[in-house]
């Protein structure tokens, strides 16, 4: 465990932090965003959001693939269920409870449709191995990190010849959303003074893939790690590039990430998936190459395909701010739902499910409660102080 | 989703697959991705699949560079 547990130790991380410190230029303020909904919770369940120097804001991103899939394709999926009783769905946990409509995975699953939490796509192809009178419908969610095993595990399928797997791709691509990012720091919706870029996007797709995002957008991008040193050394390089005006691709995660990334993981994406011509993310609309789709040399393992799926767009909670939250706009505790009507066990909207969502994060570290004592620092950098 | 830990290598098998260990838990992965990995070393596991190698002698550096920095401050 040498290499999860000296990277969170206080004797690496307090002299981190001093360094920090010394970096920051005298009465600047610093608003960074961190990509990655796993960033926002190792910030919240390490308690380093708290150490952190008050000039520097986190901005909470979008990079939570359960939030911005839309409800269409869970909902899709659910109908086919209740249609055909030959069909399992496999899904990754975090995507059970996830709101659609009036609706969810979960729900489906207690009035007996036959959902499987699974850990990945060789599980879900497990089952269809083993029950071959079923049809198992892999609903297949993430980003770059989860894109790879799925097409590896399509491509087997196309291997051994079976015929009862299918995949309902819904990968994303980070691209897409950095651009939107990039969209609304240039029309003076959101300001950013840099990007702490996903870590474990960047095993795949290398950190030379930010390269062009950082020289548009003049936004410094720091790779980091998940551990709480790797994310205070990324502050620092990124402090220090404001305060110098640059605006470069640096890895504060090097023990893992290469700028290249993993060509033979990036081989496999592009034999299995292009991207749609259109699609549509909860709360950030429709993006151009958003999402992937199988190819269609293997229309014959694609869900899609084979049962005609097509996503109808469910309306989500009126009052749920988790569109404004995954823009950075607003903070999970601006929400009239968070921790009342919306909580982790029922949540309403999306960001309150799964280990990524930014409410999700917040109320696991009890700041609700703390707000309510008074004794909450500003939780939100980007709305008014109350 | 995109979460992911670094696990120590211990088996590698002939058709891709193999075992790794965290924390003294043992897990039947795929290693295709990375053909390269041996058996000691660690790689990053998601969703049942190694994605990356953890480079130990990087590693070791940076713990070095904080515990010199650690014992330079005043």
């Amino acid at each position: 465990m040498r290499y999860v547990e000296a990277f969170a130790s206080p004797a690496v991380v307090g002299p981190a932090l001093a360094e920090l410190r010394r970096a920051l230029a005298p009465g600047r303020r610093y608003r960074l965003m961190e990509f990655c909904g796993g960033h926002t919770h190792a910030l919240y369940r390490s308690g380093l959001i708290d150490l952190l120097p008050a000039e520097i804001a986190m901005v909470h991103g979008p990079g939570c693939p359960v939030c911005v899939l839309p409800a269409g394709p869970i909902t899709a999926a659910i109908d086919l269920l209740e249609r055909d009783a030959s069909v399992v769905v496999a899904t990754y946990a975090d995507l059970m409870r996830v709101p659609a409509g009036r609706d969810s995975f979960a729900a489906a699953r207690d009035r007996g449709l036959d959902v499987r939490p699974v850990h990945g796509p060789s599980e879900a192809y497990a089952l269809a191995v083993a029950a071959p009178e079923r049809r198992v419908v892999f609903v297949a969610i993430g980003f770059e990190t989860t894109t790879p095993p799925t097409a590896l595990v399509v491509q087997r399928a196309a291997r051994e010849g079976r015929r009862n797997f299918f995949v309902y791709g819904q990968h994303l691509q980070s691209g897409a959303a950095i651009d939107h990012l990039l969209a609304a720091v240039a029309g003076g919706r959101l300001q950013l003074d840099g990007l702490v870029g996903p870590g474990h996007v960047a095993l795949v797709v290398g950190a030379g893939f930010f390269a062009p995002f950082a020289a548009k957008g003049r936004l410094p991008i720091v790779v980091s790690g998940f551990a709480p040193f790797d994310l205070v050394r990324a502050l620092t390089l990124l402090v220090r590039q404001v305060n110098a005006g640059r605006a470069e691709v640096e890895v504060a995660y090097d023990r893992a990430v290469t700028w290249d990334g993993n060509r033979a993981a990036q081989a496999a994406i592009d034999d299995v998936f292009e991207p749609r011509p259109r699609s549509v993310w909860r709360g950030l609309g429709e993006l151009a190459g958003g999402s992937l789709r199988l190819r269609p040399a293997y229309r014959a393992w694609d869900a899609e395909h084979a049962f005609e799926l097509r996503p109808v767009a469910a309306s989500d909670h009126a009052h749920c701010l988790c569109p404004s939250i995954l823009l950075g706009e607003r903070a999970p505790l601006d929400c009239t739902l968070f921790g009342r009507a919306c909580t982790p066990a029922r949540p309403l909207g999306p960001c309150m499910v799964s280990a990524e969502g930014a409410c999700a994060a917040v109320f696991h570290a009890g700041r609700h409660l703390l707000q309510r004592a008074g004794a909450a620092r500003t939780e939100s950098p980007c709305a008014p102080s109350r | 989703m995109c979460l992911a830990v670094p696990a120590r290598v211990v088996e590698v098998h002939a058709d891709g697959g193999g075992v790794v260990e965290l924390g003294g838990v043992r897990q039947d992965i795929r290693l295709d991705l990375v053909p390269d990995a041996a058996v000691g070393e660690f790689v990053v596991v998601h969703v049942g699949f190694a994605l990356a190698r953890l480079d130990v002698a990087e590693t070791e550096r940076t713990l070095a560079l904080v515990a010199a920095q650690r014992d330079e401050a005043p």
